[in-house]
């Protein structure tokens, strides 16, 4: 294929993710829609039941629809996901290098890693109850991309060409993707640990997510994650690519500022768990000071910052 | 070390006392000091440090973009001396934002040293002695076994050893056999480390900041660069450097190539920048050779040489009404967009009758068309043109204020025109020769070179900074993902054997110790039968 066909390629296949996104999304939204509480009695009715899957979950209270629909949603978020990274990498090939040049390709980047990021989580824990929130996200982002962002693909200066620079960028997207779904589990524990404050955490939305204790623990894994790759990516690939493009490793560039900034948020965050009085939601606060850093160094910085690093496509 | 549950798994301050009601200096300083050197100090410091480093990156800062920062005072002479005064053009190195940093470290280094007795004292103990009803810790199991309480107790030491864990078996006097393990000493290891090494870096940082150096200069193909501090166009040095230390290397530019891509959606973007530099490390040394790319630089000792931009320097000659040289060689010319054209000035103050002045217009290729007026259609030189306006009068030379070299101070000079009055705009391709009106002499265009622009800069210790930061990223994933665990186990005799309780504490909740338990439970039977 030539670059044009490449980039063709890419453009309907982000469409269709960003479709089929939004399908997963309805999918979930039915799913909690279906969601009942838990009648005391009902948990009998399974016993013996047939379906392994049914008997599973009948024993957590759910109900065969509700949960059909929850695995249809995640089976439709595998199909977005397999669209969105089809059309990452042809928005590479179509423009011979990484695709994240600019914020187009970022956000379109970014969602992969965080889909991914949600996708492998899921493969190890039972947090479906992610799924609605960052479905959601991702259809929203990648409207944003779509509508508001799209660029035609083109080439980098030459600073940008070292090997550096697609290990700091790449480290980069994996924190950013972990730190969305960490964003995304502190917002939920905020939410939760209030309602459960009020007494209603049995009630409503609330019904539809795990304890608290449960969410900050997830939020503290994703984040325990991210946050050593954020540093590698901030604090040793960056300055190694800085050093070699630039002639010095740290010269307090926005970028770099907001890059430090966001790592002391979340080294705030995890410091602050282990620090009384502060656990529980002002550490989770942190968390989503640290990832509206994170948000402005990527937004705020390439539209209105100059300095060294606006290459990201203002 | 008497109760277990009492000894954390932790050498995490504790928590300072509240401030008592009335103190001695000493008391008060002891206490401010615990409070200085707490885990929510630092974590204010922190969240200090992250709030100040934002005016840095919202206003233009002098060591980032010196020329930013005039324009935005020529922009805001209200706001200028406020922002002055409270030091915003230099937010990193004032002395507020060293202020932040600076306690940050002394809690740091004040937390650390006592953790670190705390640390060794638990790193080298025996595990803690087994609490005594393993049933009510918070994962336990219990069982029988066929096998003795010795047996039990020396498969599961194998058992733990295997598994990583410091064992200690301890017999009691009715047969009873405990065994106690822990495991996962190194997470708080890491912890100290990666805290130990924000102290590496941050001196290395501040090392490098004081000592270094960073300048600039254009050089020309052909020319040479000598490394002394009046040689540069600009230097920055730290408040530290001392001139001396300079390395006394010099540096010939051979040449200099770009290739421009010829095809394709990427037509006319450089593809590669390549310098052939010659170079001594001293003046009585050998002479050695090497190619400069983008991110390749030259290193010599301390000091590296980076490519950071380049341009066209055309060769021009005037001569004056008297037919005298009174200008000639490459100049620099400064690129004004990705099409390499480029804007220059000539300023000839030998000249008679007059002082000369030129404003100059380079296009590397040149082509003309009505609606366009001149352009440059490619980045290379493949028709190399001048185009130049010219003054004469005074240039303003005297007055002993130094002036700009890229602009012209027009206020004595008056524009030359043609015959029909209009000032006059030369057109030259390169080879060529025009002649001034008004027998004020000649314009020729010689040749052609290329110009780099060289940053030249040594940051001393960063070669700790990187081997601080390399220990802190692995300090950091050990206190991430290593798990302390402690694990006890107590066989009792039995009529047929023994009697076994399993119980276990984890640092961190949720990680299945209940099934690590079970597992050695399991293990332990296959073992003993
Ligand atoms: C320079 C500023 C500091 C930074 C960036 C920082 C960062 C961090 C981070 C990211 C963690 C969590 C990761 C881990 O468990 O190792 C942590 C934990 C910890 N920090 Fe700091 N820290 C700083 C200063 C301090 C100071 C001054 C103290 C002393 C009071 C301190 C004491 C601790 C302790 C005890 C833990 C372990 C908490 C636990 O038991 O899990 N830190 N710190």
């Amino acid at each position: 294929m030539s670059s044009i066909q490449y980039a063709q390629f890419s453009n309907t296949a982000i469409m269709f993710a960003a479709l089929v996104y939004s399908l997963a999304l309805l999918a979930h939204i039915a799913e909690w829609a279906l969601h009942r509480a838990p009648a005391p009695d009902r948990d009998l009715i399974a016993v013996g039941g047939a379906d392994a899957g049914q008997d599973a979950a009948a024993s957590t209270g759910i109900s065969y629809r509700e949960d059909f629909a929850g695995r249809f949603g995640v089976a439709l978020t595998v199909i977005g996901f397999a669209l969105n990274a089809a059309g990452m990498v042809a928005r590479g090939l179509a423009a011979d290098r990484v695709p994240w040049g600019n914020m187009y390709e970022f956000t379109i980047t970014g969602c992969v890693a965080t889909v991914a990021t949600y996708l492998v989580l899921l493969r190890f824990q039972p947090i479906r109850w992610l799924g609605l929130p960052v479905t959601g996200l991702v259809v929203v982002l990648l409207m944003i991309a779509v509508l508001l962002l799209d660029i035609p693909a083109g080439p980098l200066v030459p600073a940008l060409h070292s090997y550096w620079l697609y290990i700091h960028v790449t480290a980069a997207l994996l924190a950013t993707g972990a730190f969305t779904v960490g964003a995304l589990a502190s917002c939920l524990y905020l939410f939760q640990s209030r309602a459960e404050a009020r007494g209603r955490s049995r009630s409503g939305l609330a019904a539809r997510l795990p304890e608290p204790e449960t969410i900050d623990r997830l939020s503290y894994r994703v984040h325990a994650f991210g946050f050593p790759v954020w540093t590698f990516a901030a604090l040793i690939a960056g300055p190694i690519w800085a050093r070699y493009a630039w002639g010095r490793y740290w010269g307090w560039d926005p970028k770099e500022v907001w890059a430090f900034i966001t790592w002391v948020a979340y080294a705030a965050y995890l410091h602050a768990r282990a620090t009384a009085g502060w656990r529980g939601r002002k550490a989770a606060l942190l968390a989503l000071i640290g990832f509206a850093a994170l948000l402005f160094n990527f937004v705020g910085i390439n539209l209105w910052g100059g300095g060294l690093h606006s290459y990201a496509g203002k | 070390m008497t109760d277990t549950l009492d000894t954390p798994l932790t050498t995490q301050p504790t928590e300072p006392p509240p401030a008592p009601g009335t103190l001695t200096a000493v008391e008060l300083a002891r206490w401010a000091w615990r409070q200085l050197t707490s885990m929510r100090t630092a974590l204010i410091l922190l969240m200090l440090l992250a709030l100040a480093s934002i005016p840095g990156s919202l206003v233009p800062q002098d060591r980032v973009d010196p020329n930013a920062v005039r324009q935005w005072q020529q922009m805001h002479p209200k706001l200028t001396p406020v922002y002055e005064r409270l030091d915003l053009f230099h937010v990193y190195s004032s002395p507020w934002f060293s202020a932040i940093y600076l306690l940050l470290m002394v809690s740091l280094v004040g937390c650390i040293l006592p953790r670190l007795k705390v640390y060794w004292r638990a790193a080298t103990a025996p595990p803690p002695r087994a609490p005594r009803n393993l049933t009510r810790l918070p994962h336990s199991t219990t069982g029988a076994s066929t096998a003795s309480p010795d047996n039990v107790a020396e498969a599961s030491r194998t058992l733990l050893r295997r598994r990583r864990y410091r064992v200690l078996t301890q017999a009691g006097e009715d047969g009873t056999v405990t065994v106690a393990a822990q495991r996962g000493y190194l997470r708080e290891a890491g912890n100290l480390v990666f805290h130990l090494s924000l102290v590496v870096i941050l001196v290395a940082f501040a090392v490098g900041n004081f000592f270094g150096f960073r300048g600039s200069v254009n050089v020309v193909a052909g020319q040479t660069f000598t490394n002394a501090r009046q040689s540069y166009d600009d230097f920055a040095p730290g408040p530290l450097f001392r001139e001396d230390s300079l390395e006394p290397f010099s540096f010939t530019l051979d040449d200099f190539k770009v290739d421009f891509t010829t095809s394709g959606p990427m037509l006319g973007q450089p593809s590669s920048f390549r310098a052939d530099v010659s170079y001594r490390s001293s003046p009585g040394a050998d002479t050695a050779k090497q190619t400069l790319e983008v991110n390749r630089p030259l290193t010599i000792g301390d000091t590296s040489v980076f490519l950071i931009g380049n341009g066209y320097a055309p060769v021009i000659t005037v001569r004056d009404g008297d037919g005298e040289k009174v200008y000639s060689g490459p100049t620099v010319f400064m690129p004004q967009d990705a099409s390499y054209e480029s804007w220059g000035v000539l300023k000839v103050p030998d000249a008679k009758p007059a002082q000369l002045g030129f404003d100059a217009q380079f296009f590397p290729t040149y082509a003309y068309s009505k609606q366009t007026g001149p352009v440059s259609q490619f980045p290379d030189a493949l028709n190399p043109t001048l185009s130049m306006t010219v003054y004469q009068g005074d240039l303003g030379l005297g007055s002993g204020v130094p002036q700009n070299v890229f602009v012209l101070d027009k206020s004595k000079l008056t524009a030359v025109t043609d015959n029909a009055g209009k000032p006059l705009s030369l057109t030259i391709p390169l080879g060529q020769t025009r002649k001034l009106p008004n027998g004020l002499g000649t314009v020729s265009f010689d040749g052609l070179r290329r110009w780099s622009r060289l940053q030249i800069s040594s940051t001393p210790a960063e070669k700790f900074a990187l081997g601080g930061v390399v220990l802190g990223l692995l300090g950091l994933l050990g206190s991430l993902f290593i798990r302390p665990r402690r694990i006890w186990l107590r066989a009792r005799r039995s009529e047929n054997g023994s009697e076994i309780e399993l119980g276990g504490l984890d640092r961190l909740e949720g990680h299945g110790l209940d099934q690590a338990l079970t597992d050695l439970f399991a293990d332990i039977q296959k073992a003993t039968t």
